[in-house]
């Protein structure tokens, strides 16, 4: 079985995600739900913190993870860059450097269905930023 | 029995290799593969025999309305309708029961009256009736099933039991757990209070002979695209005097006795309901394909399904960490299950990589999953060129995956 997006990395973040968990106070949340398949996920910001929980597959769950290390003391500017290089990886299959441990999921895009789970979270998470500055602004 | 090897020689496309691997196709309840039977029927049409139908007076229209009226014949042959008259054609399953709920819904129906489906039902047969309460005032009601995955009967009691149910809208056999439906006994329990049946067989028409006036069906839908048709054709069989009954669906041609700028007066059924041009070529694909199982035969479609289900529990059950979904009695080609620590898409990508494709996710009937407590499941299918052999392939892959997510 030479399924190269089922990596180590992917199935060990998968079994055992970093930063899973809702956080016990929350700034700003958002919810990805894939209708294909009946994955969701929700993103937590809680300061400069980014925290996932959801029920999907491997993918989706290895790259909630994955996004939420990486993301993690970005800017919204800096992770709205980082969302559409990550979408470029995941849809050509073409590692970036800069984007490091993310690259482990460039192999979805040999696969269309599954893209959806890779970007999954971090349509979340451009939301959850977009709810927080709303917040702010109308603070 | 069947003679597998000449039946697998039928179908050019299981010769086929997906990621190096032969073709191993588990998805037939998504859609079917197609014999050349078909392939040939509807290519030769267009090379030697098409024009529009019901409306040339020349040598290629008349041969082809021929053609495609032919197929009426036996698709009623197929349901054993009492008139061909019954059979109208559609664009699948889906259309034909929107068809019933937007004009029998609209115009027999009476708000307050109620509608009941099971827990067990794709969409198709869902949402027209949600749409049809929201438009117009009947109540939807929702049927429930047991753990093993069959019509309860107690609720389908409690359902009826009020006397506002004038329809029972079910599946004969479930897209996702396999079940068949007790149609007959459904069907006598309906007409004893007072309701009409649809019973959708989109699955079951590939799998068994279906008798229409055996069972007392008022309505029976079914695509072309799963029993080994092209896609874009479906049936809907109703009764003479439903039909009669019902107000058209789409306006157009081919569907008016008489069109003036004031007013149309409505051609008799089928016609009524078969507006513009219908899928001429895709009508003579699904009368190969009708052909095509008559000439096997049910008897031994169904004795071959029930040797690879029985095969397929016995493999899947034996894989440890694995559930099945559904134990009903009566049980067609279709198993879903779930794996421990593997969700159902990963199952799916992976059994791809090896040449093998399940359907993985809600098979369309998102309900059914939150009545079993999973948000997917991965569902192996069987048809007619289906073999022991790909369900052992089937079952190693399994093992594989199972290793991978322990």
């Amino acid at each position: 079985m030479s399924a190269e997006i089922y990596q180590a990395l992917i199935m060990d973040r998968s079994r055992n995600p970093r930063f899973a968990g809702r956080p016990a106070t929350v700034d700003a949340m958002a919810r990805g739900d894939n209708p294909m398949c009946g994955d969701r996920v929700e993103v937590f910001l809680h300061g400069a913190e980014i925290r996932h929980e959801g029920k999907g597959c491997a993918i989706m769950t290895a790259s909630a993870d994955l996004m939420a290390e990486a993301a993690t003391g970005k800017t919204a500017l800096e992770i709205a860059t980082l969302h559409a290089a990550f979408k470029q990886v995941v849809t050509t299959g073409e590692a970036k450097p800069e984007l490091g441990d993310l690259n482990a999921l460039a192999g979805v895009w040999e696969y269309r269905s599954r893209i959806r789970c890779a970007t999954l979270p971090w349509d979340a998470l451009a939301q959850a930023l977009e709810h927080d500055r709303f917040k702010c602004d109308h603070a | 029995m069947l003679d597998l090897t000449r039946i697998r020689e039928d179908f050019p496309i299981l010769s086929q290799q997906v990621h190096g691997k032969k073709l191993v196709f588990l998805d037939s309840a998504a859609s079917a593969q197609k014999p050349r039977a078909v392939i040939n029927a509807m290519v030769n049409a267009m090379e030697t025999q098409y024009a529009n139908v019901h409306r040339g007076l020349h040598y290629m229209s008349e041969r082809t309305s021929d053609a495609y009226e032919a197929v009426r014949d036996k698709v009623a042959g197929l349901l054993n309708a009492a008139s061909r008259d019954e059979i109208v054609f559609t664009r699948n399953g889906t259309e034909s029961i929107n068809l019933v709920a937007y004009t029998y819904g609209r115009a027999i129906l009476q708000p307050g009256d109620a509608v009941a489906v099971s827990e067990m039902e794709h969409h198709a047969n869902l949402v027209p009736w949600q749409m049809l309460r929201d438009a117009h005032g009947t109540e939807l009601r929702i049927i429930k099933i047991t753990d093993a995955g069959e019509v309860d009967f107690d609720s389908l009691e409690q359902t009826f039991a009020d006397g506002k149910v004038k329809l029972l809208a079910i599946t004969h056999m479930s897209n996702v757990l396999g079940t068949y439906t007790p149609v007959e006994r459904l069907a006598a329990f309906a007409h004893a209070h007072g309701a009409k049946i649809l019973l959708d067989g989109c699955q079951a028409i590939v799998h068994r002979q279906v008798d229409v006036q055996a069972i007392d069906a008022d309505f029976y839908v079914f695509s072309g695209h799963k029993l080994y048709g092209p896609t874009g054709i479906g049936v809907l069989y109703a009764k003479r005097d439903i039909l009669d009954s019902m107000p058209p669906f789409l306006g157009g041609g081919d569907m008016i006795a008489s069109v003036s700028y004031a007013r149309s007066t409505w051609a008799k059924p089928p016609h009524r309901f078969e507006a513009g041009t219908p899928a001429i070529l895709e009508t003579i694909g699904l009368g190969a394909a009708i052909d095509y199982v008559e000439n096997i035969g049910f008897d031994a479609i169904a004795a071959h399904e029930r040797d690879l289900t029985d095969h397929a529990l016995n493999v899947l059950s034996n894989i440890e960490g694995l559930k099945i979904l559904g134990s009903a009695q009566d049980r067609g080609g279709v198993v879903s299950f779930t794996m421990r620590n593997a969700h159902a898409h990963d199952i799916a990508t992976l059994l791809d990589r090896q040449g093998i494709a399940v359907r993985a996710g809600h098979h369309c009937a998102e309900p059914l999953m939150g009545r079993l407590g999973v948000t997917a499941t991965a569902r192996a299918s069987f048809a007619v060129y289906t073999t022991r052999e790909e369900i052992d392939a089937l079952g190693q892959g399994l093992q594989r995956i199972k290793q991978m997510f322990q």
